[in-house]
């Protein structure tokens, strides 16, 4: 297909410059003359043709592939926040989450529907909650987080940068302050199945953003309380929960990491959850879900590039079949000087 | 208001300026205010500075405020030192001419000083070939009458010498004299009329103390003009500097804009529109949200009494994040590149002009685009069509005719023996040739001689002459000799006839000392001179032969003579001493008298002089016609021989093929009738496939140009051909004016100083460095050795340059648009509270880095090669009123950017979803995608590819990781880690994979089927030229020549046979025709447009 059009152009070039007589004389060169060799690839119909047929054969098997390691991935999903509210507090859920004197507790059962090989990942899940807005994105200072010695530093933290006498909140912002603190407990059973929390988080994040000796200061001491409470003797990079949630998500529904399960889940096992339903998602309306899964190469459940991969390879055979047909049946020379508008007789006018 | 110039005298010399000419436009001082001034004036950068200047709020910025601030000072701080830097070079040719060395008289002493310290006043003496260095009138000159001969191509295109005498009460002073010489001159204030000089001088005592000398414009030296066959003249400066009649006449040079830019600034305006729409829905409708929505958002802490600006909040911030939508980078760009396509024009070896080793230079560098949109060219004819250069070629005598063969009379056996065997009609021939002129002959020291002509014509003969031995040699008051053959006779000059443009020949009057006989000698136009013979002559082999010159493109006299009976002469010499007496109606009586006695002349034969045109004149009119391009000659010559340049050039063609249509008339209802007749014939026959062309006088014109312009711009618009002749600089740059308000591009090319005005006012400025000095090449946008290079200025410079920045700019404005849109679109997933879903300097190094390389490459683009282009140069009229960047080409891309923005982002969201949707991995995700797919749409955009558009598109596709990989390693930054931990997923390759195949493929499959199924010209061309491609490669000489031959013999038999279809729709398709109705199709379906607009336009015409 690429032809190297240019050394036939270039040919003439080469008909050796007259020696130079003056300094002005501009300098010859294959790029001052504007003469490089240079291929000039045009879209014959065989070469369309056979770029769409290619991508088709290359697209369906990772697209099989894709869809198959995303089947082979189980996930457990359900959600509970609806659920969770007792029966007589269902119409005010607001008022529920926000009375502290309430036991949040919810125990939910959860049943296996296929072999789940280790480790299993245990997700929540967020609806409906804009980690992304503006004003909530911004509102930390990574400095402050990082540095023991910059707890001061509380530039961009608005409205949670201090406290009401002005001791700065250590780590500030709504980021922090809105710390998810719904917990889960697992038995199978009757053994509980533990959960490591244990490098949740990016390993990245606990040792380059937040500081091994930076400890929470002030932290949900307002007359607000956002979410969780941090243990004020724990580092920050030892805190993963934090650190999980600090890194923000782009899309109002996301899934976090909460830990890991370490053992083999057989079908039809029934999992007991027991689970504190702290987190208020009632004001706004959002769900919460709480997920088990496994991974595949490609990550979760996610059968989105598998089908995208299917139908793009679809369609390519598809246009590449009717640009053939159309090829077969209507053929057209290229390059045909009589196509030229200049070179066509004037008909009707 | 009247000036007054004391000659020599140095007390009051300081009221008015030096002679320093400036053609620039800073000063060191006032540089950096004005430049800003300037800037600030482009809407795109006052927009800029506003978004610079909001992003301070840190409220509202969603990016880092260093990110708009720093392209924009180095935007700023690249077009200031371009600016600078062209201002620079403007200054140091001044300087050239201001310090050139010019002899001046101070304190009676005669000085060497630079030209720029001429004061009014000043006594400047010049010398044979020296340039005039300002306006000065005449008070001594080396010839004992008084009289000096001047060129004045320069200021007003006449090629002539001109004579200018020294005013009479200078009369007789000697140099001595001369440096003492004490008056004043009265004169009034400076104006640019060339023709014009009303002024008084009086000198002072010891000098002759006489009444007001009256001065009129043959008593000066206007500055540019050379003093020509005169030893020295000297002068007082009257007008110095800026202030002198050309420099008036100059006007002041206006920046250029191209169409492109034009375009730009108008597509700028849209988005921008387009932008506050955009802010306003969003900014509305994130209100709304906040309001409803995000005060449930417990986590968000809206405060419930906010501020009295917080509604503007939200649509601020939307600004900025779509503020990104208009390309800063565009105009930096843009500059780079315009810059580029200068180098490349300064470079080009084909437009080397080898003669005088001078290569092209574009002093402007930023309008090469225009040159692929031009649409007229106004050309001077002297010096720029021809190369003012007359040579005797043929001649018929007494019926045989010399020169047919060898194309050289003057080498002609045959004339040579004739003239060794003294055949009669040939010395009578010869001697006419040699006397009937008013040549001055000038014996050197070493004993050559060489002639002094006023006309070309009268130069080219008399040399001829001297060529077949029949010299002349001396004039001494009425005495004049000749060598024939070694044998010297001589004549006595009784009376000259001058030649007047009414009677169109001249005539002298001799008398032959040696046999006491009075000849007549005449010599003059065919129509003029045969119609005097005598009756009997047998003339048609005269008429014949003037026809066959003619057609040849030469310039003919005829030549004829008179045996005058002593008293004929004698009574008829009384009468014209009467005439010549007379006051009233001199010039017709004189006329009247010459009649009577040039009678029975026996014509002796024709001459036919070559006005040489310049190399591939013909061939390159024809070439840039056949590009639609409309040619208009604009000259201070006399009409005839316009015409006759016309044809030979190509311009226009003769009777049955073309024909002319002449404006003329004295009186304004005869103009006005004149005009009207043309103009209707004009219409009637614009349909019918004939050459049409009119021709007008700069009389008529300036009544035209006064009274009836409306008339003569549908005049103008129809007519593809002109010819306007004796037309002034000021008139010719009024009629680039009309052009240019007619929507029109122009181009105005000249040489000398008379076509810088129409040089500045058009579009594109192009002077022909020349002989006749660089007054033109100074003030032009292009300077081109020869005419010819004109064809490869606009053909090739011009429409790569145009190709390249209408898809650099469009791409530009799409780039942008994809990561805005892409802003847009998340914003509906951030609660329409304005988040940026990429960080600064992603955002930045997008604009600055990844996006604005690969396509700078297309600098190298050719989407045709040289050759074809040359072959085919119709396809010029892709380029021509904007026809690759306009509105609806821009909508294709504003809806690839927008379907772009749509696949990247709906396949980064859906493929990072759930657990993965980490805000700074999305983010780089879809950065990635947009990355590549820019990478996969320059190569599909792109034509051809060299090494360095590979590397270009590619490397910056390896760069973009590279630098990625270099942030992320940095631990304070955002995205730390962030590439590493992409680079390692396989759905991370497999996303990108996807967002380019969905996001190429239907643009391929688009681009494919109209390729092949709704191909433009350029498309089909290309296609042959890859077909033809191997058969040249193989190196197989003969079939390749073969084929070439066919091509060109299939287009000649086109040619005649399509003539119709070849100029019709260029004539129809008068560009404001197409850019008027620019519809949605205009892009492809080029052809079924233009025939339906054509055809609407005629009728349109019709009713008129």
């Amino acid at each position: 297909m690429m032809n190297q059009a240019g050394g036939s152009t270039s040919g003439s070039g080469d008909a050796a410059p007259a020696p130079r007589r003056n300094s002005k004389r501009p300098k010859y060169s294959r790029f001052t003359q504007q003469e490089l060799p240079a291929c000039k690839p045009i879209l014959t119909p065989q070469w369309v043709i056979s770029v769409f047929t290619l991508i088709g054969v290359i697209f369906i098997p990772i697209g099989v592939a894709s869809l198959l390691a995303s089947n082979k991935v189980v996930e457990i999903v359900d959600r509970y926040e609806t659920e969770c509210v007792p029966k007589n507090m269902t119409n005010d859920k607001v008022a529920y989450i926000r009375n502290a004197a309430i036991d949040k507790t919810c125990t939910r059962t959860l049943k296996v529907p296929k072999d789940m090989d280790q480790p299993i990942y245990v997700y929540y899940q967020l609806d409906n909650f804009y980690q992304n807005h503006r004003r909530y994105v911004k509102s930390r200072n990574d400095a402050q987080l990082k540095d023991a010695g910059k707890a001061n530093e509380t530039d961009s933290c608005d409205p949670e940068k201090t406290t009401a006498d002005g001791s700065p909140i250590v780590p500030c912002g709504l980021i922090a302050w809105s710390l998810f603190n719904d917990t889960y407990r697992f038995t199978l059973g009757n053994k509980n199945l533990s959960v490591n929390k244990k490098n949740i988080s990016w390993k990245s994040d606990r040792n380059h953003k937040f500081g091994k000796d930076v400890y929470p200061k002030n932290f949900q001491n307002g007359t607000l309380i956002g979410g969780a409470k941090l243990d004020p003797n724990k580092s920050l990079s030892e805190q993963e929960d934090l650190i999980v949630w600090m890194r923000t998500a782009a899309l109002p529904t996301f899934r976090k990491l909460y830990g890991r399960i370490e053992v083999d889940l057989k079908e039809n096992d029934t999992i007991t959850v027991t689970l504190e339903n702290n987190y208020n998602t009632y004001s706004f309306n959002g769900k919460k879900k709480l997920v088990l899964s496994t991974a595949s190469w490609l990550g979760g459940k996610n059968d989105f590039l598998g089908i995208a991969y299917l139908t793009v390879g679809g369609s390519c055979f598809f246009l590449a079949t009717a640009f053939t047909v159309i090829y077969l049946v209507k053929p057209r020379k290229l390059g045909d000087p009589s196509y030229l508008s200049w070179n066509r007789n004037p008909s009707g006018r | 208001m009247k000036r007054f110039v004391y000659i020599n005298d140095d007390s009051c010399q300081d009221s008015y300026c030096d002679n320093r000419i400036s053609n620039r436009k800073y000063t060191l001082l006032n540089f950096l205010p004005k430049n800003l001034w300037e800037q600030f004036r482009r809407f795109m950068n006052q927009y800029f500075l506003l978004i610079a200047c909001l992003q301070l709020w840190s409220l509202i910025t969603p990016v880092n405020p260093a990110s708009t601030w720093g392209p924009l000072i180095i935007i700023f701080a690249v077009s200031a030192s371009k600016e600078a830097w062209d201002d620079y070079n403007r200054y140091l040719l001044d300087k050239q001419a201001n310090e050139k060395e010019v002899w001046v008289v101070k304190n009676g002493v005669r000085k060497h000083i630079q030209a720029q310290d001429i004061r009014v006043g000043s006594i400047v003496w010049l010398r044979e070939n020296d340039e005039v260095p300002c306006d000065l009138v005449l008070i001594g000159t080396s010839e004992p009458l008084g009289i000096c001969y001047v060129e004045t191509a320069a200021l007003d295109g006449e090629t002539d010498l001109k004579t200018r005498v020294i005013p009479p009460t200078c009369v007789g002073l000697d140099s001595e004299q001369l440096h003492k010489i004490k008056g004043v001159i009265e004169c009034p204030n400076p104006d640019k009329d060339i023709r014009r000089f009303d002024a008084n001088m009086r000198l002072f005592p010891p000098f002759i103390d006489n009444d007001l000398c009256p001065l009129t414009i043959n008593n000066t030296l206007l500055q540019s003009c050379y003093l020509r066959y005169t030893e020295w003249a000297c002068g007082v400066a009257v007008y110095t500097g800026n202030e002198t009649k050309l420099g008036m006449s100059r006007g002041i040079p206006e920046p250029k804009l191209t169409a492109v830019d034009a375009m730009i600034d108008k597509l700028t305006g849209a988005i921008f529109l387009f932008q506050i729409v955009v802010v306003i829905v969003l900014g509305f409708a994130g209100n709304v949200w906040k309001d409803t929505e995000a005060r449930k958002q417990w986590y968000v802490l809206y405060p419930n009494e906010g501020p009295w600006y917080e509604l503007l909040v939200i649509p601020l911030r939307f600004e900025l994040l779509c503020s990104i939508m208009i390309p800063i980078s565009l105009k930096v760009s843009l500059d780079l590149v315009k810059s580029v396509y200068a180098k490349f024009i300064d470079w080009d070896e084909e437009m080397l002009d080898q003669e005088t080793d001078t290569p092209s230079h574009a002093a402007n560098t930023a309008i090469s685009e225009d040159l692929g949109q031009v649409e007229y060219i106004l050309t001077d004819k002297t010096g720029t069509l021809t190369e003012n250069r007359m040579i005797f070629r043929r001649c018929c005598i007494n019926g045989t005719f010399y020169g047919n063969e060898s194309g050289d009379a003057l080498k002609d056996v045959e004339m040579l023996n004739a003239v060794a065997s003294n055949d009669t009609h040939v010395i009578r021939f010869l001697t006419v040739m040699a006397l009937c002129n008013t040549v001055m002959p000038v014996k050197s020291n070493s004993g050559t001689i060489s002639y002094k002509a006023q006309s070309q014509d009268e130069d080219a003969l008399v040399n001829a002459a001297a060529r077949l031995h029949m010299v002349l040699i001396s004039k001494n008051g009425n005495t004049v000799e000749i060598n024939y053959n070694g044998s010297i006779v001589q004549f006595e000059m009784l009376d000259i006839l001058e030649f007047t443009s009414d009677r169109k020949r001249m005539s002298v009057v001799v008398k032959d000392c040696h046999s006491g006989k009075i000849f007549l000698l005449s010599k003059g136009a065919d129509e003029a001179t045969l119609p005097c013979s005598i009756p009997g002559q047998q003339i048609r082999t005269y008429i014949d032969a003037v026809e066959q010159y003619a057609q040849l493109g030469l310039r003919t006299l005829v030549l004829g003579w008179r045996e005058l009976q002593e008293d004929e002469y004698r009574e008829w010499s009384r009468m014209f001493k009467e005439a010549n007496s007379t006051l009233v109606d001199r010039e017709w009586k004189i006329a009247e008298v010459c009649q009577r006695l040039e009678l029975d002349l026996e014509i002796l034969g024709v001459t036919a002089i070559e006005d040489r045109l310049q190399e591939g004149v013909p061939e390159t009119i024809e070439i840039l016609r056949q590009a639609g391009i409309n040619f208009w000659m604009l000259t201070g010559d006399k009409q005839s021989t316009a015409i006759q340049v016309a044809l030979q050039c190509n311009f226009i063609s003769s009777e049955p093929k073309g024909q002319l249509l002449f404006i003329n008339g004295k009186t304004e209802d005869e103009v006005a009738r004149s005009l009207e007749r043309v103009l209707l014939t004009m219409r009637i026959t614009s349909s019918e496939p004939k050459d049409l062309a009119f021709v007008v006088d700069g009389w008529a014109l300036e009544i035209i140009l006064k009274q009836y312009k409306e008339a003569f711009t549908e005049l103008a618009i129809l007519s593809r051909t002109a010819i306007c002749c004796r037309v002034t600089p000021s008139q010719k740059a009024q009629l680039v004016e009309l052009l240019k308000s007619c929507d029109y591009r122009t181009l105005a090319i000249g040489d000398g100083g008379n076509d810088v005005r129409m040089i500045q006012q058009a579009d594109i400025g192009v002077g022909i460095s020349g002989r006749e000095g660089l007054q033109a090449a100074r003030a032009a946008d292009y300077r081109i050795g020869k005419f010819r290079f004109l064809k490869r200025l606009i053909l090739v410079h011009g429409r790569y340059s145009y190709n390249r920045t209408a898809f650099l700019s469009q791409y530009s404005f799409y780039k942008s648009l994809l990561i805005c849109f892409i802003q847009i679109l998340f914003s509906f997933f951030s609660g329409i509270s304005g988040t940026s879903l990429f960080n600064s300097v992603s955002l930045m190094a997008y604009n600055v880095f990844y996006t604005s390389i690969p396509v700078m490459a297309s600098i190298l683009d050719k989407d045709l090669s040289e050759k074809t282009v040359m072959q085919h140069p119709q396809i010029l009229i892709y380029c021509q009123a904007g026809r690759l960047i306009n509105p609806s080409t821009f909508a294709g891309w504003f809806g690839r950017s927008l379907y772009h923005a749509l696949v990247v982002f709906l396949i980064s969201i859906h493929a990072y979803a759930d657990e993965k949707s980490e805000m700074e991995e999305l983010s780089m995700v879809a950065l990635s995608g947009c990355i590549w797919l820019q990478a996969f749409v320059v190569m599909l955009e792109m034509n051809s590819f060299t090494l360095l558009q590979f590397l270009a598109i590619w490397g910056n596709f390896v760069a973009f990781y590279v630098i990625n990989f270099i942030v992320s390693n940095i631990p304070s930054a955002g995205m730390y880690t962030i590439m590493f931990r992409l680079c390692r997923q396989p759905s991370y390759w497999i996303t990108m994979v996807l967002i380019v195949a969905v996001g190429m493929g239907p643009v391929l499959a688009l681009k494919y089927f109209r390729y092949t199924y709704r191909p433009s010209a350029i498309n089909i061309l290309q296609q042959a030229e890859r077909i033809r491609g191997p058969i040249y490669s193989l190196g197989n000489l003969e079939s390749q020549l073969k084929s070439v031959e066919k091509d060109v013999a299939s287009l000649s038999l086109n040619q005649p046979k399509n003539r119709n279809s070849v100029y019709e729709p260029l004539l129809s398709d008068s560009p404001t025709a197409t850019r008027r109705s620019i519809g949605p199709s205009t892009f492809d379906l080029f052809q079924s447009t233009q025939s339906r607009l054509s055809s609407s336009y005629l009728r349109n015409c019709k009713n008129n």
